[in-house]
């Protein structure tokens, strides 16, 4: 692992897609994407709805084969690479009415260490314990995931990418149907992450929080409009080519901070 | 028919005893597998598969003109696998929906197994007869063999299910996770998919193709009410699936003409029955009891509200009236006097005639109500 993250000093880059094409019956949902994500940034993904964020994750993850291009995670296949990402996916992906508690979804960011066949133990229980705590929900550990509201049901599968234990982040709209509170404590984490020179990437839908919550974005409507640094491409001019125009009900604020 | 004598029957009697071994070994492991399915919602995947599996008992028959359990559940196997390859095929790639591809699938494989099964019974031969209990089950024609065969193919289904007890648990709660982890989401689908359809098979010459997928679904379901955990629910449903299998399987051989099938699914019903209305927090009673509970609660709190809202003010008078409370919280006189009575009770009003006035404790309820 350090080896793979002295290359990647040298490098810069993180993540690495080149050319990545996806089609779902032979229709494109992401065109011909670049992108370079440097190591220790939080990134938002902005983009309308269809624009084919969570396809550009599942791609980079391997959960979807791209009809062109390819990936790489520090240099090298994410398939080389899984012990460096975490990932959480939407909240709505699951069915939540599943019969299991909070520590059992927490410990399944494990499973991958593991390894086949082996039964999470003790160990496990209180690596488990102790990514519930990060989150502030140990007190929750033994409560059916049904019981939760929407934001502790976040925080969870949260957790379970932190007990992953890994060097980039890839998050499916977390903060969607969160209360204040747990986005605050979403956000407090991000930046724990980047403080420790964790890498985290985040379909975002709320365009007035980006460049507050990010210091990097990348702006995707099928094809990669932008993507850098958020003061140099969150400009409204951008906002435009990927909304196509209907950004009137932006703040002036928001693209007025920036370019 | 006297319980003693089924019970020396159980042990002693070879036929008795071979019928109760094996519908009991189909009810554990097509809980077992049924728990999965369900939580998979995968439900009707089991009906598909066990009416797809008569073509391939009749096939079997046909090119063989054997009638031995193990070329039959062969046949039966192959057929069901085949069926749900094809549902996952069209499903993957076209737009047509699940349910749709599923109903489609049934009714072409079972339709195709109902001509060959004509078509068998008007062969002249004498070994045709006893492929139509496929359709209904029928216990009372299991021989030891026939056990046999059913016990290797279930446990062996019950061991990978045990030795891949975590991997399934993820793919079944969140199988995208399970593939970002690098678990071969697809394989281990069709891996469980496939034990599935080992169990409906081993069902199939018990139970018949019609009501199989019942005792894939019904234990489940059952199973779901009782507990919150997934190994507490999988052992519950292997459990309440031996049961019903067990308890129908005797009582159909004990009563001539009666086929197995419906008896069995009869025992499965009533446990379900029981389980939607006893089963506690879940239940259908429990929940009726913790909505009436809440009823009062949240009455007896608004009322408490409401007088801490009007005492000492200008109206109080008539706000704090046993006659007032009928008509402003819609409650109806006798309701509202019920309500009354309970928080008089409760020590949080006391009442002097028609006028009402809150006690220390009703305003703390009160403020604690309007806190939440």
């Amino acid at each position: 692992m350090s080896d793979n993250l002295e290359a990647a000093s040298r490098q810069g880059a993180a993540i690495e897609a080149t050319d990545v094409t996806v089609a779902y019956h032979e229709q494109p949902v992401l065109w011909d994407v670049d992108l370079d994500v440097p190591q220790g940034v939080l990134m938002a993904i902005v983009g309308p709805n269809g624009a084919g964020k969570s396809t550009l994750i599942k791609t980079i993850l391997g959960l979807v084969q791209p009809a062109a291009g390819q990936v790489r995670i520090y240099g090298k296949p994410y398939a080389q690479q899984r012990s460096l990402v975490g990932y959480v996916p939407q909240r709505g992906s699951v069915d939540w009415d599943f019969p299991t508690n909070a520590l059992d979804v927490v410990t399944m960011g494990l499973y991958r260490k593991l390894g086949w066949i082996k039964r999470p133990g003790k160990a496990e229980h209180s690596l488990a314990l102790e990514g519930l705590a990060k989150v502030g929900m140990a007190e929750f550990a033994d409560r059916q995931i049904s019981q939760l509201s929407g934001g502790q049901q976040q925080r969870v599968f949260l957790a379970r990418a932190l007990v992953q234990d890994a060097q980039i982040y890839f998050m499916d709209e977390p903060f969607a149907g969160v209360d204040a509170l747990t986005e605050r404590a979403i956000i407090t984490l991000l930046r724990d992450l980047r403080a420790a020179g964790k890498t985290v990437v985040v379909v975002h839908h709320d365009l007035q929080t980006v460049p507050e919550y990010f210091d990097w974005v990348t702006l995707l409507n099928v094809r990669r409009i932008a993507s850098g640094p958020v003061a140099e491409v969150f400009t409204e001019d951008n906002l435009r080519r990927t909304y196509g125009g209907r950004v009137a009900f932006l703040a002036p604020s928001v693209a007025a901070g920036n370019g | 028919m006297d319980i003693g004598q089924i019970l020396y029957d159980l042990i002693f009697d070879y036929t008795l005893r071979t019928v109760a071994l094996g519908s009991a070994l189909l009810g554990v492991v097509s809980g077992v597998l049924g728990a999965f399915a369900v939580l998979r919602r995968q439900s009707l995947l089991g009906d598909a598969i066990s009416h797809a599996a008569l073509p391939g008992v009749a096939l079997a028959f046909l090119l063989t003109g054997s009638k031995e359990a193990i070329v039959l559940v062969a046949g039966a196997i192959v057929a069901g696998w085949l069926a749900t390859m094809l549902v996952m095929q069209v499903t993957g790639q076209t737009r047509i929906k699940s349910d749709a591809a599923l109903g489609i699938v049934l009714a072409v494989f079972f339709g195709f197994g109902l001509l060959l099964l004509t078509f068998i019974q008007r062969l002249p031969t004498a070994a045709k007869a006893g492929l139509d209990k496929f359709l209904f089950g029928q216990a009372a024609t299991l021989l030891g063999r026939d056990v046999m065969t059913m016990a290797v193919l279930g446990g062996a289904a019950l061991l990978i299910v045990a030795l891949l007890w975590k991997e399934f648990k993820l793919l079944s709660f969140d199988p995208e996770f399970a593939g970002s982890l690098g678990f071969p989401v697809r394989g281990l689908d069709i891996l469980l998919v496939t034990l599935t359809v080992i169990a409906i098979v081993v069902g199939l010459q018990t139970v018949g193709v019609v009501l199989m997928s019942t005792m894939l679904v019904a234990p489940a379901a059952a199973a779901r009410q009782w507990t919150e955990r997934l190994d507490r629910m999988v052992l519950l449903s292997g459990l309440f699936g031996a049961l019903a299998g067990m308890l129908g399987a005797v009582t159909s051989s004990q009563v001539s003409h009666l086929p197995t099938g419906p008896t069995i699914v009869l025992y499965m019903s009533a446990v379900v029955a029981i389980s939607l209305l006893f089963a506690p927090h879940r239940g259908l009673i429990a929940r009726s009891h913790q909505r009436n509970r809440r009823r009062w609660q949240f009455a007896q709190e608004a009322l408490a509200v409401h007088l801490s809202q009007h005492e000492g003010g200008p109206s109080a008078v008539l706000e704090c009236s046993v006659d007032h409370m009928g008509a402003h919280m819609r409650w109806g006189a006798a309701f509202a006097g019920q309500v009354i009575r309970r928080a008089a009770a409760q020590g949080l009003v006391v009442r002097a005639g028609d006028a009402l006035s809150l006690t220390p404790l009703g305003r703390e309820t009160a403020l604690k109500a309007m806190m939440r």
